[in-house]
C-alpha cells in the first residue's frame, strides 16, 4: 500500500506537472502541427535559466525573470524555426535536439560560471514566488499532505496546466487551429489554398515552446534551484512518451499521460525496490540487485514507447484516424 | 513478428548476460616511494626534498642547502640542511602558521632556484607533517608552440574522425535505403564495445579475437533487428516518423538494459590499456591509435569499393536512389536492406570497439556520440556514402582544432553549431544533391 500511496503522491506531484506542461507544448508541435521538436528540454532550459539568471545573477525582480524566460523562449523558437521549418520534418528534429544539447553544455560550462553557475546551477531566485504563497504550515489535499511551499508549487503548477489546456482547446477549435491540423495532414494542400504554411508552423513552434518554458519555470521553482542536468535530452524523450501514452492531438492527452506515466514509473520503482530488498528478496539477487531494480522501470518505459507507437499510436485518448503519422 | 520479437530479445539478452559478471575495473593502491625522514611519531615537522630536475628523467638530489623555519611571530623554530637524498625535515612545536626560507647562497655550484624570488614559503601545519616544494633548475616542462599544438590536435581529430566515420557510414546507409533516422544507432556503437569487454575481460580472450567476435555479433544483431523488427514494421506500413519514435524507444530500452547488465562505471579492456607513445615526425601518438586509424581507413575503403564495384553495392545505391524503381527493375529490396543493416551495424560495432580502445567503455558512450554522428552525416550530405566519411573527418578535426580558440569544454557546442549552420545555408550537405531535401 505504501508503494501505491507514494506512487499516487508522485502522480499529482511536481514531476507530473512539469511533464504535463512539456507534453502540452509538444502536443501543439507534434500532435496538432506535425512538427518534430526533439529539443523541448532546450525550451524548458530557456525558462528555468531565464528566470534563475535574471533574478539570481542580475538581481532583478521575479516577474522580470518570468518575462525574460518567455522572451528567450520565443527568440529560441524563431532561431530554430527559421532555417528548418521549410525543410523535411526530421531536419527540425535533429536541429532541435542539437540546440537543446548546446544550451545544456553552455549553461553548464565553467567559462560562463559567473552567469549560469556552471555544474552547480543557480539558486535563490524563488523569493518573489515564496512571498505570494498563501499557504501556511502543512496543507492537505484529500489523503495527501504537503509542506506549505510544496502545496503552493502544486497549486500554481496545476493552475498553469489547466490554463494551458484551456488555451490549447480554444486555439484548436478556432480557424487558426484548423489550419494547423491541415498542415499536419497535408502541407501542400494548405499551401495551395493560399495559407502561409511557414508562418503558421513558426507560430505553432513559438506557442508550444512557451508552454515548454512554463515547464522550465516549474522545474526551477519546484526544487528552488536550476541545474544543467534538469535539461538532458532524455527529458524530451520522456515528454514524448507521456504525450504518446496519453494520446497526441487531444487536449487532455498530455495531462492524463503525465499522471499515468509518473504513477507507473513510481509504482514500478517501488515494486522492484521492495522485491529486491531484505535478506530473502522475492527476486533473487543473482538476477537483480537493488541497484539494478531502479533501472527496470526505464527498460520497461523504452519497451512501452516502442510497443505503444507500433500497436496503439493514438495512446489512451487519441483518435487513430485523426493522427496520421505517416507521409513526409 | 509477434513470434519473432521475443526470439530476438532472448538472443540479445543471452549475449548481453555474458557480460553481466564483468569484473570491476582494477583498483590498486599506489605504493609511496621514498619514505620521509624518521622523526618521533608524535612530532610534527615541515619536510620536503630538494631535487634538481634539469634532466626530468633523471633528477639530481641537491645536498647541503640550508633551510630555516620561523613561526608566525618571526621567531626561528629550527634550521636544517638537506641530506644526500636532498631530503630535509624541520621539527615544529605544534599546529600553526610557519614560514620556511631557503638560503640560495648555499645551493651547490650550477644549481639555482627556478624563480629567484621564491625563497620563502608559508606553511600551515594542522595535525600532519607539512610538505613543501622548492623548484630548482630550469623549467623543462613541455611548452609547445601553437603550431605544435595545432598539429597534435589535427592528428587527434583525424583519428577520432576516422572512427566516427565508421559509425556515421552505418547511419547514413540505413537512412539512405530505408529512410529511417535511427536514434538507436548510438546503442549499436555501444554494443560493439560491450561485447568486446565481455569476451576480453570476462572470458579472457585476447583483445583482437574479442573485437572480431564483437564485430561479427554486431552484424548478427543488425540482421536480427532488421529481420525481426524493422522489416515487419515496414510491411505494416508504419510511417517514417512513427519509426523514428520507435527508434527512440529502442534507444532508451537498450541503454538502460546495458546499464542493468554492465553497471554505470567506466571500464577498460584487459589489453593495451597503457602504451608508450611513439614519435612520428612532429606528433607523438599511441601505437593503438595508429592501428585503430589504419583499421578504420582499410574498412572504409573496402566498403566504398564494395559499394562502387560489386553487384550488391550497386544494388544498394540503386535502392537508396529510388526504392520503387529499383524494385521494379528486379532488385530484391528486402535483401539489400538486410545487407545494409548487417554492414551498418557491424561498422557501428567496430567503431564502438575502437572508441573503447582509445577511450573507455560505458553504457552511454554511443548515445553521447549520436549527435556528433548526426552532425557528421548532415555536414557531409545525408544518405551519401562519401559524404558521411568526409563529414566525420571534418567534424573530428574541427572538434579538436576548435580547442585552440574556444575552451575545451565547449568543443561539442562548436560542432553542433556547425550542424545548424549547415542546415541554414546548405541543407543537402557538402556532397548531397539539392533534390534530396523536402
Amino acid at each position: 500500500m505504501d508503494i501505491l500511496e507514494a506512487a499516487l503522491r508522485q502522480a499529482v506531484g511536481a514531476d507530473a506537472i512539469i511533464f504535463a506542461l512539456a507534453a502540452i507544448g509538444l502536443n501543439v508541435h507534434f500532435g496538432y502541427t506535425g512538427l518534430l521538436n526533439f529539443g523541448q528540454a532546450g525550451f524548458m532550459a530557456m525558462g528555468g535559466y531565464g528566470l534563475a539568471a535574471t533574478v539570481s545573477t542580475f538581481g532583478l525582480p521575479f516577474w522580470a525573470g518570468i518575462l525574460v524566460g518567455l522572451a528567450a523562449t520565443a527568440v529560441l523558437a524563431l532561431l530554430l524555426g527559421a532555417p528548418t521549418l521549410r525543410l523535411r520534418a526530421d531536419y527540425l528534429a535533429i536541429v532541435t535536439i542539437a540546440a537543446a544539447e548546446m544550451i545544456r553544455l553552455t549553461v553548464g560550462s565553467v567559462t560562463l560560471r559567473q552567469w549560469f553557475g556552471g555544474r552547480d546551477g543557480l539558486q535563490q531566485f524563488t523569493g518573489g514566488f515564496r512571498d505570494l504563497n498563501p499557504f501556511q504550515g502543512s496543507t492537505g489535499f484529500g489523503p495527501l499532505t504537503y509542506r506549505d511551499y510544496d502545496a503552493w508549487v502544486i497549486v500554481v503548477g496545476w493552475g498553469l496546466v489547466a490554463l494551458s489546456c484551456l488555451v490549447v482547446w480554444m486555439l484548436m477549435r478556432s480557424p487558426w487551429g484548423r489550419v494547423l491540423k491541415s498542415i499536419r495532414e497535408d502541407e501542400d494542400a494548405v499551401r495551395s489554398l493560399g495559407k502561409n504554411v511557414y508562418s503558421y508552423k513558426m507560430q505553432s513552434l513559438v506557442i508550444g515552446g512557451m508552454i515548454g518554458c512554463l515547464a522550465g519555470f516549474m522545474t526551477g521553482l519546484r526544487q528552488s534551484a536550476t541545474n544543467p542536468d534538469d535539461y538532458f535530452t532524455e527529458v524530451t524523450f520522456f515528454a514524448y512518451t507521456v504525450l504518446i501514452l496519453g494520446g497526441a492531438a487531444r487536449v487532455l492527452g498530455p495531462v492524463v499521460g503525465s499522471i499515468l506515466f509518473w504513477f507507473l514509473i513510481n509504482a514500478l520503482g517501488g515494486f522492484f525496490g521492495w522485491a529486491t530488498a531484505g535478506a530473502d528478496p522475492l527476486i533473487p539477487s543473482w538476477l537483480m540487485t537493488q541497484n539494478q531494480a531502479s533501472l527496470v522501470r526505464f527498460i520497461i518505459m523504452g519497451l512501452a514507447l516502442m510497443l505503444l507507437m507500433i500497436y496503439r499510436p493514438q495512446g489512451l485518448l487519441g483518435d487513430r484516424k485523426e493522427l496520421a503519422l505517416d507521409a513526409r | 513478428m509477434r513470434v519473432r520479437m521475443p526470439a530476438v530479445l532472448a538472443l540479445l539478452m543471452g549475449v548481453l548476460f555474458l557480460g553481466s559478471t564483468a569484473l570491476p575495473a582494477h583498483a590498486g593502491a599506489v605504493g609511496h616511494a621514498g619514505a620521509p625522514l624518521a622523526l618521533a611519531a608524535d612530532q610534527l615537522a615541515i619536510q620536503g626534498a630538494l631535487v634538481d630536475d634539469t634532466d626530468p628523467v633523471n633528477p639530481e638530489p641537491v645536498e647541503g642547502v640550508t633551510l630555516t623555519v620561523t613561526d608566525a611571530q618571526g621567531k626561528e623554530v629550527g634550521t636544517t640542511t638537506s641530506d644526500a637524498d636532498g631530503e630535509y625535515a624541520v621539527p615544529v612545536p605544534g599546529n600553526g602558521a610557519y614560514t620556511i626560507t631557503i638560503d640560495p647562497d648555499t645551493l651547490p655550484e650550477g644549481t639555482f632556484l627556478r624563480n629567484p624570488a621564491d625563497v620563502e614559503k608559508s606553511v600551515n601545519v594542522l595535525g600532519f607533517d607539512a610538505t613543501v616544494q622548492f623548484q630548482i633548475g630550469p623549467d623543462t616542462r613541455d611548452v609547445s608552440t601553437v603550431w605544435e599544438q595545432a598539429i597534435d590536435l589535427f592528428a587527434n581529430g583525424l583519428f577520432f574522425g576516422l572512427i566516427l566515420a565508421l559509425a556515421s557510414l552505418g547511419l547514413s546507409m540505413i537512412f539512405g535505403t530505408t529512410g529511417l533516422t535511427n536514434f538507436a544507432h548510438g546503442e549499436l556503437v555501444t554494443f560493439g564495445a560491450l561485447i568486446t569487454l565481455t569476451f576480453n575481460v570476462t572470458i579472457g580472450l585476447p583483445l583482437i579475437a574479442a573485437a572480431a567476435i564483437a564485430v561479427i555479433l554486431s552484424g548478427a544483431f543488425g540482421y536480427l533487428q532488421d529481420a525481426g523488427f524493422w522489416r515487419p514494421l515496414r510491411r505494416r506500413g508504419t510511417g517514417l516518423i512513427a519509426m523514428m519514435i520507435v527508434a527512440i524507444g529502442m534507444s532508451i530500452f537498450l541503454r538502460y538494459l546495458y546499464q542493468y547488465l554492465y553497471g554505470g562505471a567506466f571500464q577498460t579492456y584487459g589489453d593495451y590499456v597503457t602504451q608508450e607513445t611513439i614519435t612520428l615526425g612532429p606528433i607523438s601518438v599511441f601505437p593503438k591509435d595508429l592501428i585503430s586509424a589504419a583499421v578504420a581507413i582499410v574498412v572504409l575503403v573496402l566498403v566504398a569499393i564494395a559499394l562502387a564495384k560489386t553487384r550488391i553495392g550497386k544494388a544498394t545505391r540503386a535502392v537508396a536512389d529510388n526504392t520503387a524503381l529499383s524494385a521494379a527493375t528486379g532488385i530484391d529490396v528486402d535483401r539489400v536492406v538486410s545487407v545494409v543493416w548487417i554492414v551498418g551495424t557491424a561498422l557501428a560495432g567496430l567503431g564502438g570497439v575502437l572508441i573503447g580502445l582509445s577511450q573507455q567503455v560505458q553504457y552511454e558512450m554511443g548515445f553521447k556520440l549520436l549527435l556528433l554522428i548526426f552532425a557528421a552525416v548532415i555536414l557531409g550530405g545525408i544518405g551519401t556514402i562519401w559524404g558521411a566519411m568526409l563529414g566525420s573527418v571534418l567534424i573530428g578535426v574541427f572538434i579538436e582544432m576548435s580547442t585552440l580558440v574556444i575552451p575545451a569544454e565547449m568543443k561539442y557546442v562548436g560542432a553542433l553549431g556547425i550542424l545548424i549552420l549547415v542546415l541554414l545555408f546548405r541543407p543537402q550537405g557538402i556532397l548531397g544533391r539539392a533534390q534530396r531535401v523536402g
